[in-house]
């Protein structure tokens, strides 16, 4: 078995926004390696005749026009309130500057 | 007459026949929670006022003497993963468990559109990640045939509410197996229908090209009764397709039931086979076809089928930032609220689907994993395909194996996944299939008592082809019949 290293569980721990304590990434770095690993019998799958890419269900026509639909404002209201940190009808969002 | 053993028709008759009022049989419901659910552990939370509302409310309509839908006045359970306005949805996540539903999923707007009692929420996986619902921030259900088993999962609370008599039905989803598993081992029926048939709108999502909401129930009759309720075209969901469900009168006889040589091969437990092959038997006997058939793809299902969903998880999950839901960690930086708020919000589970799924979709990886996966379900797709050529129906088992004992996977994530084997394929191809009860394993060591039938229950996977649920619903219930009987 491949064993990732540590430095890459914390490379994709950062890309994944998530923050992991020296322990987690010590069970993540077993865990993955092990997954990964099972991951790794797709390599014989023998997929070279495959051209379409997945397509059971009609997709065409799932389009429809991009415009404003009405919706009450009990409800735009509820949306706001499930935000933790809020003024008025707007959520508020630390200042990335 | 015991009111908690009665299925849908009969409730409806009752209340038809003013035998008992909607308000009387949801607090028996409620009562029967009250005493029993500490036990099972099938709720995360009881909606008594928004019940008895709505049993008050199907009374009304009731008693004005026109007809009512079957749903009416009819108390259900509903996955924590499904929005009921106004009242808590956790996921079974630390992250939302002060999460407030904004607005009804549109399979909930159809139940109360049918005068539906919700009773409550059912615990989950967290996310539906898992096979057992032990993945749950808050509590594992227990299985109600051996409090020391899991109910299955990750729509585990659903199948047990259903299965321990604290809900008549109960709507669950199932993106890898997470109707039909824990139906399976709770002992009652659990419909997966085909990719787009119901709207998913309102239903957190976890894997967006499998998740698909569907009914547990304690017979098949229900499960069509609630599926025709649910199903069809939303605009809200742009996967889902108008779809009008009608009863087929498919015959046993003459019927091709194929049965899948690779499903039987190795790791399945010989109880489960026989059962399943007893099922078999009976279908024989009563004039269908049995053919084998080869699903020659099937040794990746899983590997497939996980390297797609835990990308599609790092990317739904990634709306979890500590802004726009609940919990959120302080912190003076933004980038440290994201990390500290998904680092302590989510559980052991979660943060190893999304750290496989953000390392399959990774540069340098993606080829490997991802994409190889997409061709891989195509080569899935195909096998279902051929089969369905030769065949009307498939059949299998749920699982290879009956409950397992709580703790003895989740020390062990793969072991965990590799309880998919007979029910994430079919997924992958986007079909239908149900759970059916065939029989029970007993359990010599323990003898029924109290609450505990000292026995296992194992279902049969009925797959169907696309949009077939009337005819996997229809031989189910004929099979139902024959298997009662005997």
């Amino acid at each position: 078995m491949n064993m990732i290293t540590k430095d890459e569980v914390k490379h994709i721990a950062k890309l994944a926004r998530l923050e992991l304590t020296e322990k987690e990434i010590g069970k993540m770095q077993k865990d993955l390696s092990s997954i990964l690993d099972y991951f790794n019998l797709l390599k014989k799958a023998d997929t070279k005749k495959v051209k379409s890419k997945l397509r059971f269900i009609e997709l065409k026509k799932a389009v429809r026009k991009d415009e404003i639909v009405k919706k009450s404002s009990s409800l735009a209201n509820n949306l706001i309130q499930a935000a933790p940190d809020k003024k008025e009808n707007y959520i508020k969002v630390k200042s990335i500057l | 007459m015991e009111l908690l053993d009665l299925n849908i028709k009969e409730v409806h008759n009752g209340l038809k026949n003013k035998d008992f009022s909607s308000a009387e049989i949801t607090k028996s419901y409620l009562d029967k929670i009250k005493s029993n659910d500490e036990k099972i552990g099938a709720y995360l939370s009881v909606t008594e006022k928004l019940a008895l509302e709505q049993a008050e409310r199907a009374d009304k309509i009731i008693s004005s003497g026109k007809s009512f839908p079957l749903l009416c006045g009819v108390p259900c359970s509903i996955k924590d993963a499904i929005l009921v306005e106004g009242e808590k949805c956790t996921a079974g996540s630390k992250i939302l468990e002060n999460y407030v539903a904004p607005y009804d999923a549109t399979v909930i707007k159809k139940l109360k559109e049918n005068g539906a009692v919700i009773l409550g929420k059912t615990n989950l996986d967290e996310f539906a990640m898992g096979a057992s619902t032990e993945n749950s921030a808050f509590k594992v259900t227990k299985n109600s045939h051996d409090l020391t088993r899991v109910a299955g999962g990750s729509s585990g609370g659903s199948a047990a509410s259903v299965a321990a008599k604290e809900a008549i039905y109960s709507l669950g989803s199932d993106t890898g197996g997470s109707i039909r598993l824990p139906a399976s081992f709770c002992g009652v029926v659990g419909l997966n229908p085909t990719y787009g048939a119901v709207s998913r709108y309102g239903l957190i999502a976890m894997a967006s090209s499998l998740d698909q909401i569907g009914p547990i129930t304690k017979n098949i009759d229900d499960a069509k009764i609630v599926f025709k309720a649910i199903s069809g075209k939303d605009n809200m969901d742009s996967t889902s397709v108008e779809y009008n469900f009608e009863e087929s009168n498919l015959a046993l006889k003459g019927l091709k039931i194929g049965v899948p040589k690779e499903y039987f091969k190795k790791g399945i437990n010989p109880e489960v086979e026989k059962l399943i092959k007893n099922a078999i038997q009976k279908a024989k006997e009563n004039g269908a076809k049995i053919e084998e058939i080869s699903l020659p793809h099937t040794e990746y299902a899983i590997a497939c089928y996980y390297v797609i969903v835990t990308s599609e998880v790092s990317a739904n999950l990634a709306r979890f930032d500590g802004i726009k839901y609940g919990f959120s960690e302080k912190s003076n930086e933004l980038l440290d609220v994201y990390l500290k708020t998904r680092g302590h919000g989510f559980g052991a589970e979660v943060k190893r689907r999304i750290m496989l799924g953000t390392y399959s979709l990774s540069s340098g990886y993606y080829d490997a994993y991802y994409k190889k996966a997409e061709e891989v379900r195509e080569l899935i797709r195909q096998d279902f395909s051929n089969a369905f050529k030769k065949v009307d129906l498939i059949f299998s088992p749920v699982a290879p194996f009956p409950a397992f004992k709580i703790g003895e996977k989740i020390d062990d994530p793969l072991s965990m996944y590799l309880v998919d084997t007979y029910t994430g394929s079919v997924k992958l191809a986007g079909l239908p299939a149900i759970s059916l009860p065939v029989g029970n394993i007993g359990l010599p060591a323990m003898p029924a008592h109290a609450g505990q039938s000292g026995k296992l229950p194992v279902g049969l996977q009925i797959i169907g082809n696309y949009f077939e649920e009337n005819k996997i619903l229809n031989i189910a219930s004929f099979l139902e019949k024959v298997i009662q009987s005997t």
